[in-house]
């Protein structure tokens, strides 16, 4: 239900964000996070929203994580 | 490299519970707060490899799972007014209500949509004028901003269709609940992680030092799991009830303060009753009266009679931890992924999922 996932922003426009990861495409709302993300930046989110900022490498330890919490046969909802 | 990881990842494990083995001496019972760690711990096997007397419980962790029965006829009722597009995230529409389901009521021809965030709700509305838009609001402080910043922008836009149902809980007062309930006896929380990115850790400084109850805030790799349970039952062996974080940098000791002050402006503060525990004081999100307009329950007048949970249904002990799924008469058995009777069978991180999904690992024990 709670489930945050981590994406990498590639575009900003306003209060809104274009962010991607593993191919998948979001707009995202920038509304609850002080201070805003900068493009190439990776952030957490949650139900469209950025919930925080993180570095990459943590980025990469939460996808490693989700895939040993869901494993390859589930499907990771973003 | 995926080989590499994986074995170096299981040799950290191996080291952590074997520090585990070494620092534990006295029997403790540790509950875990979020649906998300009952399914990695599940998953996972880490019961298997604890000593016997560390007992891991699993609290009431999943929103979905705490929605009171009332508050899901709440919903079905409003999925059957006129002129009504309910909005809702995926996990509510199996969860039976005392008569039938949001996804029953979508098959009978109820306008029902699964949406991904409340951005899209908005969105609807816009396309959608001569139909109110209602968004079923559940959730805990994660989600709760994500839906205040929804209304901020409705009224920004003029929007008069939009509206939430607001059955939103928080976390800190059913920790308090829990700790003051005689029947429950936990001896260290394993909190929340992406709860904790938003309220931050010193939400639970106050429920350390009144109840002398260790808090660690971690995340959801086995790893993360053991050095979190590492940390509580060495406070609890040096007789100690600190507020720690195990959750490498996701987690600040001051959480989201963005989030919070937007959470603050649309909602106050309310008792709430949760499934399994009852009323919690100021456990639950009422929307401010400045945001009347877009209160759902303000604008529909819904006559719903109070119901009580599903019979045999034990789905209220399990959230309060006094028993486990296997307890449940009708698990496996008449509540099963595929039927479920009750929400902690249905949500993917409910308890009775997560037990029903990984029982061989379990009954292995
Ligand atoms: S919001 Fe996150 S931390 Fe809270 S119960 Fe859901 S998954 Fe767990
Ligand atoms: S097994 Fe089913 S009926 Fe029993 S407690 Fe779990 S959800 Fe409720």
């Amino acid at each position: 239900m709670c489930l945050a996932v981590p994406m990498k922003v590639i575009e900003i426009d306003g209060n809104r964000a274009k962010v991607e990861m593993g191919g998948t495409m979001r707009v995202v709302g920038l509304d609850i996070i002080d201070p805003l993300p900068k493009v190439g930046d990776y952030v957490i989110v949650h139900a469209g929203f950025v919930i925080n900022i993180i570095d990459e490498a943590e980025a990469q330890t939460i996808l490693h994580d989700f895939a040993v919490l869901f494993g390859d046969d589930d499907e990771v909802h973003f | 490299m995926k080989y590499i990881s994986e074995y170096r990842d299981r040799t950290l494990c191996e080291n952590l519970s074997e520090k585990i083995k070494r620092s534990h001496r006295k029997p403790i019972n540790l509950m875990e707060v979020c649906g998300t760690h009952t399914m990695s711990i599940a998953r996972n096997g880490i019961r298997q490899i604890l000593p016997e007397t560390i007992n891991l419980i699993s609290g009431p962790g999943c929103p979905v799972c705490v929605t009171s029965q009332y508050e899901i006829d709440q919903f079905i009722e409003l999925a059957n007014q006129k002129d009504v597009i309910v909005t809702t995230f995926g996990d509510l529409m199996r969860v039976p209500g005392s008569r039938s389901s949001l996804q029953k009521e979508r098959a009978n021809g109820a306008d029902v949509r699964v949406v991904y965030s409340t951005l899209d709700c908005l969105a609807i509305a816009q396309k959608n004028p001569a139909k109110e838009v209602v968004f079923l609001g559940v959730g805990f402080e994660t989600t709760a901003p994500t839906i205040a910043a929804a209304i901020l922008a409705a009224e920004n836009k003029n929007l008069k269709n939009f509206s939430v149902i607001s059955a939103h809980k928080i976390v800190p007062p059913a920790l308090v609940a829990l700790m003051e309930n005689a029947q429950v006896n936990v001896d260290g929380f394993i909190c929340p992680g992406h709860v904790s990115v938003i309220i931050g850790a010193q939400a639970y400084a106050p429920i350390a030092e009144k109840y002398h109850v260790p808090c660690v805030v971690t995340g959801f790799e086995p790893a993360d799991i053991l050095q979190g349970l590492f940390m509580l039952v060495e406070q609890f062996e040096n007789d100690e009830a600190k507020v720690e974080i195990a959750y490498r940098r996701t987690v600040t000791w001051e959480g989201n303060r963005r989030a919070m002050q937007i959470l603050d402006q649309v909602f106050e503060s309310v008792n709430a009753e949760w499934r399994g525990l009852g009323v919690i004081a100021g456990s639950g999100l009422k929307i401010r009266d400045e945001f009347s307009e877009f209160d759902a329950l303000r604008k529909f007048a819904l006559d719903v009679p109070y119901a009580a949970d599903p019979p045999g249904c034990a789905c209220g002990e399990i959230l309060a931890g006094t028993k486990n799924p296997f307890q449940c008469q009708l698990f496996g058995k008449s509540c099963t992924p595929e039927t479920p009777v009750g929400p902690c069978m249905v949500s993917s991180e409910g308890t009775c999922a997560a037990y029903f999904r990984y029982r061989a690992r379990d009954i292995e024990l």
